[in-house]
């Protein structure tokens, strides 16, 4: 079931590997002290260090480097223990030392692995190959003035964490899947919040094509992917060029390629031999950077539960299927969100409303779990009242709406409604006798072989009690009767 | 009583405590020196109105009980340290109208222990020289002729316009900053004393930086007790500099307990380069026997890379450079020469902001980092500093500090080396080595050359060292009893 695009020669098979930009969750810039919040005035988080002042010298923020750590562990990778800060040297004015501070040979953390799961294949494991850290740059504005481009450094100095993977990924659903997972256990360690459209998420595709099973192709990578559904997107296109030009007997060119989202197409930027000769040498205004164990294990021993190993508990401990589980473990709040439901609950009733009624409605309107209307313990309550008999399943998803539009407690919204349910056997059994004895045609006909008209009776039990009677007692009742 | 301005620091301070003058007299003694040496071309900018308040907030102080180390003492301020509100040039133009909004923090430690800046000192541009020739804003002038002679000699570089400045006696202390011999060899030009502490000691924050793992800021001064006593005022730990170290700083001048009993003083023999002149010769052997005789060990010790140090030094120190002067693009401050289009605008920008010298440096560590390149030249050099340090480290087995002369030739005449830019650079062979391997190393002057101009002598300490660098150099200035100074030619000009 391997994913194959079909060329003029036949089949052929895409390659797909990804460096992933990654804003550090971090209030202060990787090497000074400004803020880092998003959307503040231009050049109002700028320090002396980021405008690159003469004689301004970087002293590395501990907590980034913590963060690296903390994500390197989650990422299931090596931690060096030594690694060192290049310049990558190069012009423009978004730029302002002239260099960014990166590291190159030596980063800070090695090989990883990130693990994707499909529902209806065995999964798919992604090496990561390295993560590092490094400075990003300022904005130029080239819209603000006629004649002149501004320039905007508050994002200039801001920590970036670089994730590299191994061009193992096989399809633009794997790809997709990948960065999805990656945004996934970012988030649950807290160290990017995986923002794509504010930037703080940015990914950079590297795509070839080749015969299933052949030697690896020339490559293409691909920028400014800003969204999963471009980076879909993007890698057809990008196949697809690269398929056509193989066959009609060119060669592909390794290059960069910019991705327009408008067009959904991707276009040349620079060719290798256009490429920067970014000239890297350890920055001697910074030292290697050594990490001790106790430093290491004292962020491992920190280090939440992540996606895999939850899924893995969701399974085992609390009865989910493996595809329930992989859903509620996609976004670190819903799994929160749903333990908080489920606790001292039947996880699976938890899990379908979960999944079913709270996603269906965050669906329609909009919103996040972070916004969702209905808090954990509110839900938890109402699922009690159909445990306890109160509501009906039906009732409970009518309360249901009305508790998410209006952020209410069930019990409020079913007092206010009269919508609790009608368990009385006594008044059931009263309504159904009076249906019977207005209906003796439908009876006699029941009675004579004609199943079907039990929905008919059922209906009108409900009708007489604007559905609130508990089916159940009424199905008892009226097979009693029925049969009499 | 002989002027004020031939007071040395100490001295200076000693009369001051005394009340024998104040600190406003000791400043106007010294703006008056600055304004009649403008000959001499020593200041990119004067500050006589905020040299004087600040001298005027030092008397109050003194008065008050709260003087600090060098509370009251004028002194000069290389221009290659921002000075908040100050002009800062680099001596470059690419730099014009450059006011930095904070000051150096060895500039801020100077002012916190009361020294009062009444000038920024002219330099080779971005203290890339070693004549002071490449300033935007003119060559310095040392001193001192030759006997006999009127040809303007250099005053050395980079450090010029802060050697010329003491050696003057406009001030007694100045800062320098030392990449490959800055501080030392326009102090051995000037017949002063300059001292490069460890590399680490003095914060480079805030001083535009050269080649950041060389960079070291350092005082200037004229006897060995006035650089104690001031490097004691620059030097510490700054958090803001990754690369300061973080240990205490001992009391300098305390070290200088006039005993070299015993101490061990290496002798290395690859500093004997060819071609040395006989008289620098002779002086480093009077400096050998004055210390044997003042009960020192000679050692003769070998630093067998010494030969690379120079090559190494220029492939390291370009590099860094060209990456360290990208900044210096025309976008954010200083010069802009607008152009078509962004590119056109740093070419003109750079092309017409930088000196030829800059611009070859840039040119050549640009070239040492360069894809291809980078194995062979830099990724060797950072090999052979490794290999230079590690010499040293041996030496220091046998040895406690190593004396060497400090530069192969006496100051030369304005031109002589202006277009051979090797002999120029030859001139730092001597005081290259010790800072590949960021060891303290003073200049001190020892006595005057075959053309009647100063040489100096060096030693060189252990990393963190500067304790018995500064005690064997205080007995060998003791022993040399340097008392010549330059005719004021400049006075009367």
């Amino acid at each position: 079931m391997s994913y194959r695009l079909q060329g003029a020669t036949g089949e052929w098979e895409v390659v797909i590997g990804m460096e992933v930009h990654s804003q550090v969750v971090s209030n202060a810039k990787l090497f000074s002290g400004a803020a880092t919040a998003f959307g503040a005035a231009p050049n109002s988080q700028v320090s002396l260090v980021d405008a690159a002042m003469p004689g301004m010298l970087p002293v590395i923020n501990a907590h980034c480097v913590e963060q690296a750590v903390r994500t390197g562990l989650g990422l299931r990778a090596e931690i060096n223990k030594v690694s060192v800060f290049d310049r990558k040297n190069y012009f423009y004015p978004d730029l302002p030392q002239g260099y960014q501070i990166s590291q190159f040979t030596q980063p800070i953390v090695g090989k990883g692995v990130v693990t994707l799961d499909f529902p209806d294949r065995e999964s798919v494991d992604v090496g990561i190959t390295r993560l590092h850290l490094e400075q990003d740059a300022g904005k130029s504005l080239h819209d603000q003035d006629p004649t002149r481009s501004l320039i905007d450094l508050n994002r200039s100095g801001v920590a970036l964490m670089e994730i590299v993977s191994e061009p193992d990924m096989r399809s633009p659903e794997e790809a997709g899947a990948f960065l999805r997972k990656l945004r996934a256990i970012l988030r649950y360690l807290g160290t990017c919040d995986g923002n794509m459209e504010e930037g703080s998420m940015r990914a950079d595709i590297n795509v070839s094509v080749r015969k299933p099973g052949g030697d690896l192709g020339t490559r293409c990578e691909i920028k400014n992917v800003n969204s999963i559904r471009f980076l879909q997107q993007a890698i057809v296109y990008e196949a697809g060029r690269q398929i056509e030009i193989i066959e009609g007997g060119d060669e592909v060119r390794q290059e960069t390629r910019l991705f327009d989202p408008n067009k959904g197409e991707t276009r040349s930027m620079r060719s290798k031999e256009e490429a920067h000769d970014y000239r890297y040498f350890p920055d001697p205004d910074l030292m290697p950077l050594v990490l001790d164990d106790d430093f290491i294990e004292r962020i491992r021993a920190d280090l939440p539960e992540l996606p895999d190993e939850k899924k893995a508990r969701f399974v085992a401990d609390l009865g989910l299927g493996a595809e329930d589980a992989g859903v509620l473990v996609a976004e670190r709040e819903i799994a929160d969100y749903f333990e908080a439901v489920a606790a001292g609950r039947d996880a699976r009733t938890a899990a379908n409303w979960v999944i079913g009624n709270l996603f269906g409605a965050l669906n329609k309107s909009g919103k996040t779990i972070l916004q969702c209307p209905v808090a954990p313990a509110q839900l938890g309550a109402l699922i009690d009242l159909i445990t306890d008999g109160t509501l009906s399943n039906r009732l409970a998803k009518e309360v249901f709406e009305v508790m998410f539009e209006t952020g209410r407690d069930a019990e409020a919204v079913i007092d206010e409604k009269g919508l609790r349910q009608v368990s009385d056997s006594g008044a059931i059994e009263g309504l159904v006798d009076g249906i019977l004895a207005a209906n003796p045609d439908k009876v006699a006909e029941y009675r004579g072989g004609k199943d079907k008209l039990f929905g008919f009776f059922v209906g009108q039990v409900m009708k007489a009690t604007q559905g609130k009677a508990n089916p159940q007692i009424v199905n008892e009742i009226l097979k009693k009767k029925l049969s009499e | 009583m002989a002027a004020l301005t031939d007071l040395g620091i100490a001295g200076a301070l000693d009369g001051l405590a005394k009340g024998d003058f104040s600190a406003r007299e000791l400043t106007e003694a010294s703006l008056g020196a600055l304004e009649r040496a403008r000959p001499l071309n020593i200041a990119i900018t004067e500050l006589p109105e905020q040299a004087l308040a600040v001298a005027d907030a030092a008397d109050a102080r003194r008065k008050a009980g709260e003087a600090g180390a060098m509370d009251g003492v004028p002194i000069v301020m290389k221009d290659l340290f921002c000075t908040e509100g100050v002009l800062t040039t680099a001596a470059s133009h690419i730099l014009d109208g450059f006011h930095p909004t904070y000051s150096a923090t060895v500039a801020t430690k100077l002012a916190e222990a009361g020294a009062i800046t009444i000038a920024k000192a002219n330099l080779d541009e971005f203290a890339m020289g070693s004549s002071n020739e490449t300033s935007h804003y003119g060559p310095v002038a040392n001193p001192w002729t030759r006997t006999g002679g009127d040809a303007r000699l250099v005053p050395g570089g980079s450090s010029g316009g802060s050697a010329a400045s003491v050696a003057a006696r406009v001030v007694a202390g100045a800062t320098g900053t030392d990449t490959g011999g800055s501080i030392r060899q326009p102090a051995a030009f000037t017949g002063i004393v300059g001292m490069k502490p460890t590399y680490g000691r003095c914060s480079r924050w805030g001083i535009v930086a050269f080649a950041s793992s060389l960079d070291q800021a350092g005082p200037m001064t004229r006897s060995v007790r006035d650089a104690a006593i001031m490097l004691g005022a620059m030097a510490g730990f700054d958090p803001k500099d990754s690369t300061s170290v973080d240990r205490p700083v001992p009391d300098f001048a305390a070290a200088m307990s006039g005993d070299v009993r015993g101490l061990r003083v290496g002798v290395p023999t690859e500093y004997r380069v060819e071609g040395m002149p006989a008289d620098i010769e002779a002086l480093w052997q009077q400096g050998i026997d004055w210390l044997k005789t003042a009960g020192a060990e000679i050692v003769e010790v070998s630093l067998p890379h010494t030969k690379y140090a120079l090559p190494v030094y220029y492939i390291v120190a370009p590099a860094e450079a060209s990456s360290n002067l990208a900044r210096y693009d025309g976008v954010r401050y200083g010069l802009r020469v607008p152009g078509a289009d962004l590119t056109e605008m740093y070419e003109n920008t750079r092309a017409a902001g930088f000196g030829h010298e800059v611009q070859r440096r840039i040119m050549i560590g640009t070239y040492v980092l360069s894809a291809g390149y980078y194995d062979a030249y830099y990724l060797q050099a950072q090999k052979v500093r490794t290999r230079i340090a590690e010499d040293f480290r041996k030496a220091y087995e046998q040895v406690d500090v190593l004396l060497t002369p400090t530069t192969p030739s006496a100051a030369f005449a304005f031109g002589e080396k202006g277009d051979d830019p090797i002999a120029m650079y030859l001139n730092d062979v001597l005081t290259v080595p010790a800072s590949l391997a960021g060891l303290p190393a003073i200049s001190l002057p020892a006595g005057l050359g075959a053309e009647g101009t100063p040489l100096g002598l060096q030693l060189i300490g252990r990393p963190f060292d500067e304790e018995t660098v500064f005690r064997a150099a205080g007995v060998l200035e003791e022993a040399a009893g340097f008392d010549h100074r330059p005719d004021a030619w400049w006075e009367e000009a």
